[in-house]
């Protein structure tokens, strides 16, 4: 099947890009209109990724920059889910990339300064791709909350963010995964530049008892949906141009 | 009444300051993939024009975004996509996509790829032909000759800390003056003084292409955006 267009993004479902309460977004939200674009080439198509980009062990978090024999420190989960589309399908052969704070809310980055210690064992990214069946999974160390300068007590959730491909251009998206009963989500002013509870609600994960592994790691289950396509334009597609 | 049972597209959130640690893992301080994706665009079989496109990101206050991250999109010179359908069609090693963050002391980003061809328009794909297109076709149609193709271009996404949903644009290249003046893309924005935000400045530098593509985010001659 040829790719078909996207369906129009929902931008009410989206944040906008301004939000007073997040203070970063007032000097870099743009303030025209977006200009709407119906879609071609540019925005239908997008890279494929195979098992020659990336390693097996991408994935796992625990081991990825931990020393021989050692683990970071940290309540041991699984990530999993599907990758699916606004249709219901899944979207095979993804990138799906994340990153995180340690466990005591700590980024591994040059420019991160809170006083939590880095650990030693603990790199915080990982990478991998969907199989057949849009599905993935993760394994790492639940991260820690951590404080940021926005209002002058701010705490950020804990929270995994998730880079994504799809199979058009016009799918990539990036957003953050939160844990289910985690009481900073409702505080938090990145979390609430999105407006509708409903939305919020489909970036926390749930608890997920059947994909636990009994006396070693618990599981929280986030599954991920990249815009849809239609299938009927390409159908009178002028064959042979 | 019945139910659409269409899902919701996940909702975006901001890449944070730290988009390093997941995509570009190497400028956060740390090595630990065998590889990071997406330094090399083209490869080294690439036909075409060899180019470089760099600039900044600018905020509302003029002030340059050091913590941002740009991915590239782009065709081959013969205006295909590497994408899935098109496997075989473009030079072994052409990918046509990057990622580049800006360096954390200037805001400076730059990549090296391979200026473009024209792409088929809408268009094309769909197969209508309204009457004023007959009279675009012919000379935009590097590789698609007789029907009607946008200008040269490579799509771009941004991401940073601030920016709630990823924002994507389009570099056209000040050379293609005839095909950008024809482009269906550039002619929908209604003020043409917006266009101008969109097309790069060609210059040469120690025998280099240079393309300079600054972005502005808010103010006088914010860059145009689309929502795609
Ligand atoms: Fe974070």
């Amino acid at each position: 099947m040829k790719p078909g267009e996207f369906y129009q993004r929902d931008r009410r479902w989206h944040p906008a890009a301004y939000d007073k309460d997040y203070k970063t977004s007032v000097t870099r939200s743009p303030q025209y209109a977006l200009i709407s674009l119906q879609n071609s080439m540019s925005e239908i198509t997008g890279p494929v990724f195979g098992h020659n980009d990336i390693d097996p062990i991408d994935n796992d978090l625990i081991l990825n920059y931990a020393k021989p024999g050692e683990s970071p420190i940290g309540e041991r989960i699984i990530v999993h889910g599907r990758v699916l589309d606004e249709n219901a399908r899944p979207v095979p052969n993804t990138l799906v990339e994340i990153w995180q704070a340690n466990a005591g809310g700590r980024y591994r980055h040059k420019k991160d300064t809170y006083l939590a210690p880095i650990d030693p064992n603990f790199g915080g990214c990982g990478r991998t791709l969907t199989d057949e069946n849009g599905y993935y999974f993760f394994r790492t160390v639940k991260p820690g909350a951590y404080p940021w300068r926005n209002w002058v007590n701010d705490w950020r959730p804990a929270h995994i963010h998730v880079s994504v491909f799809g199979s058009g251009f016009a799918q990539r998206l990036i957003t953050q995964m939160y844990f289910e009963g985690d009481p900073l989500i409702e505080t938090c002013p990145i979390v609430n530049t999105i407006k509708d509870k409903a939305a919020i609600g489909q970036l926390i994960a749930p608890l997920d008892r059947n994909a636990t592994i009994p006396l070693d790691t618990i599981a929280y289950k986030f599954d991920i949906v990249l815009r849809g396509r239609r299938s009927t334009l390409f159908e009178n597609r002028l064959e042979g141009n | 009444m019945q139910k659409l049972d269409y899902l919701k597209e996940t909702p975006s959130q901001t890449a944070g300051p730290y988009v390093h640690i997941g995509l570009a893992p190497g400028a956060a301080g740390f090595d630990i993939y065998s590889q990071e994706l997406g330094w090399d665009i083209a490869g080294p079989n690439a036909k075409g024009e060899r180019i470089r496109v760099e600039g900044i990101v600018i905020d509302g206050t003029g002030s340059p975004v050091k913590d941002v991250m740009l991915e590239a999109w782009q065709a081959n010179a013969d205006g295909i996509y590497a994408h899935g359908e098109h496997a075989g069609e473009v030079e072994e090693g052409f990918r046509g996509w990057g990622r580049v963050i800006t360096d954390f002391n200037t805001g400076e980003w730059g990549f090296d790829t391979i200026k473009p061809g024209p792409v088929p328009a809408r268009g094309l794909m769909t197969g209508v032909r309204p009457a004023e297109e007959e009279e675009m076709q012919d000379a935009y149609g590097r590789g698609h000759a007789g029907l009607r193709a946008m200008a040269p271009h490579i799509n771009l996404w941004i991401v940073a800390r601030g920016i709630n949903i990823g924002l994507n644009t389009r570099v056209y290249f000040s050379d293609e003056e005839e095909a950008n003046a024809h482009d269906p893309v550039l002619n929908i924005i209604e003020w043409e003084r917006r266009r101008q935000t969109l097309i790069t400045k060609r210059s040469e530098r120690d025998g280099q292409v240079v393309y300079r593509f600054d972005i502005k985010l808010q103010g006088e001659d914010e860059t145009v955006f689309f929502d795609i």
